[in-house]
């Protein structure tokens, strides 16, 4: 693996959302809108907050999390629709460039995503409700990093998928991720889906992950047997669909389809 | 002779039932210009790609500078560029912004200076600081072969380099391809349906029909073995062969 072949995407991307504001919209915007909306719901909901304390916690800190993981998916995913809507996929994988090192590259540009629009959720959540999502404390770092890693996988997964079946299935950039959702247990506690659904969500990172924050919440003590879930299951997936992206990327060499992408 | 660079042994791609590319062999020697010509659909792209890595082969080896491809795909790589007319580059990106992404990938040294000498070469200045969006189709294509030219490859693979560029440009190009080649040994594998083009750069020719070498040699030695004067003569009739596999004479 070569730093500079990585760098080399990163600076492509960069000079890419220097340039265009749609872009820079497309990070700014739309976590801005979804923390505004949740955010007065969260306020209304308040008002019950007898019947469940920790009420502002619970929601805005979930969605500001929930954030992190769509959009370490979204930055590999877009990243990799890129190179096909510019038709560079060929330019890319005909110089040395690795499958491993494109991954890689996209991983590192997610992780500046999630910083660009952590930031943005943040600070808007602080000036319009007053909620300091650091209040969780320093288990918010090994929560959000598991986050970062389970959007890792559900971005290489759906890259594969749309590099197999082309820009048919692009639509699942935005859209295969909410599959997840329900099982991430992002909104409510595991305890309220029905039993198989559970057992599902249990084979789920993120699901540890937001309820391990919702034990740190309404507890104080840190959930140690969630985070160990959370690792060794993203520690798992990653590797497996990362060795998956790599069969992937050999099938679509075969069937001559990494030539064909975006035509 | 100089040693062969590129070796090509019995090259075979099919996608399901169909025969893209038909036990090809051929060898490049270094700092010879191959052209490879055909109808279209005769498997020159599909070649290319497979000698690019893009495409993997169904049968067949193909080893450059001594090395099998497919167990040091990455080094081979390094050492080799193409361009093609009908690739293209990140829209958003500058010209310049887009070969230093090149430069960064293929791990330069001096980005800054070989950048002014390719865009120097390629008479680029007054447009490199445009979006590439905003360039016409001969200035995209300037840009593609700079950016082959930047790396100074080993060997290059041009996919009609000159189609879209206009007669001063491509004269340029030809003879900086030509330059080159004295100059460093450029080996070239060249694909054009402009035949005097062909004729004027290539050493040797390839002729690829339905996947399979019909002819090869000489542009001279092709048009005496068809008895035409003219290379585009022996073009239509070898492309209008109905035979499978064509004919040899």
């Amino acid at each position: 693996m070569k730093l500079h072949r990585i760098t080399a995407l990163l600076y492509r991307h960069l000079c890419l959302y220097k340039r265009s504001f749609p872009r820079l919209l497309e990070i700014i915007y739309w976590p801005f809108v979804d923390l505004v909306i949740w955010g007065f719901i969260t306020l209304y909901l308040q008002q019950f907050k007898e019947a469940l304390p920790n009420f502002v916690l619970f929601f805005l800190g979930a969605l500001i999390l929930w954030d992190v993981l769509f959009r370490a998916q979204q930055g590999i995913t877009i990243s990799f629709l890129e190179e096909i809507w510019s038709r560079n996929l060929m330019n890319l994988f005909a110089s040395p460039l690795t499958p491993g090192e494109f991954l890689a590259a996209t991983m590192a540009l997610s992780v500046g995503k999630v910083l660009t629009v952590s930031c943005v959720t943040v600070l808007a959540a602080f000036a319009f409700y007053s909620f300091n999502v650091f209040v969780i404390g320093l288990s918010l770092i090994p929560f959000v990093l598991n986050l970062i890693v389970a959007g890792w996988c559900v971005g290489v997964l759906t890259t594969g998928l749309i590099m197999r079946y082309g820009q048919e299935v692009e639509v699942l950039a935005w859209g295969l991720v909410f599959l997840f959702q329900p099982i991430s247990c992002v909104f409510y506690p595991m305890s309220v889906l029905p039993g198989w659904l559970q057992a599902i969500a249990q084979m789920n990172p993120a699901a540890h992950v937001f309820e391990g924050m919702r034990a740190v919440i309404t507890t104080g003590v840190f959930p140690t047997s969630e985070l160990v879930w959370a690792v060794g299951l993203n520690a798992m997936y990653l590797a497996a669909l990362v060795f998956w992206f790599h069969l992937m990327f050999a099938a679509c060499k075969e069937k001559g389809l990494l030539v064909r992408v975006g035509e | 002779m100089s040693e062969p660079i590129v070796q090509v042994r019995n090259l075979t791609k099919r996608f399901g039932s169909f025969t893209a590319v038909d036990g090809v062999s051929f060898e490049i020697r270094k700092g010879e210009i191959l052209g490879l010509l055909g109808p279209n659909g005769a498997g020159k792209t599909t070649t290319i790609q497979m000698l690019l890595g893009l495409i993997t082969p169904t049968d067949g080896d193909i080893t450059m500078f001594g090395l099998p491809f497919d167990r040091h795909r990455e080094e081979i790589l390094g050492r080799v560029n193409f361009s093609s007319t009908y690739v293209s580059m990140p829209q958003a990106l500058t010209v310049e912004e887009n070969l230093w992404v090149v430069a960064r990938l293929y791990g330069l040294d001096r980005i800054a200076s070989r950048i002014d000498d390719v865009v120097k070469r390629f008479e680029m200045e007054e447009f490199r600081a445009k979006v590439t969006r905003k360039l016409s189709s001969g200035q995209m294509t300037r840009l593609s072969l700079a950016k082959a030219f930047l790396t100074e490859p080993q060997v290059l693979f041009l996919d009609e380099p000159t189609a879209s560029l206009d007669p001063d440009i491509a004269d340029k190009t030809r003879s900086l391809i030509k330059e080159i080649r004295r100059t460093a040994g450029l080996t070239v594998l060249y694909t054009s349906h402009n035949m005097r083009e062909m004729e004027e750069m290539s050493d040797r020719i390839i002729f690829l029909q339905r996947g399979r070498i019909v002819a090869e040699g000489t542009a001279e030695v092709i048009k005496a073995r068809y008895g035409e004067t003219d290379l585009e003569e022996v073009f239509l009739k070898l492309a209008r062969d109905p035979s499978p596999g064509a004919s040899r004479p």
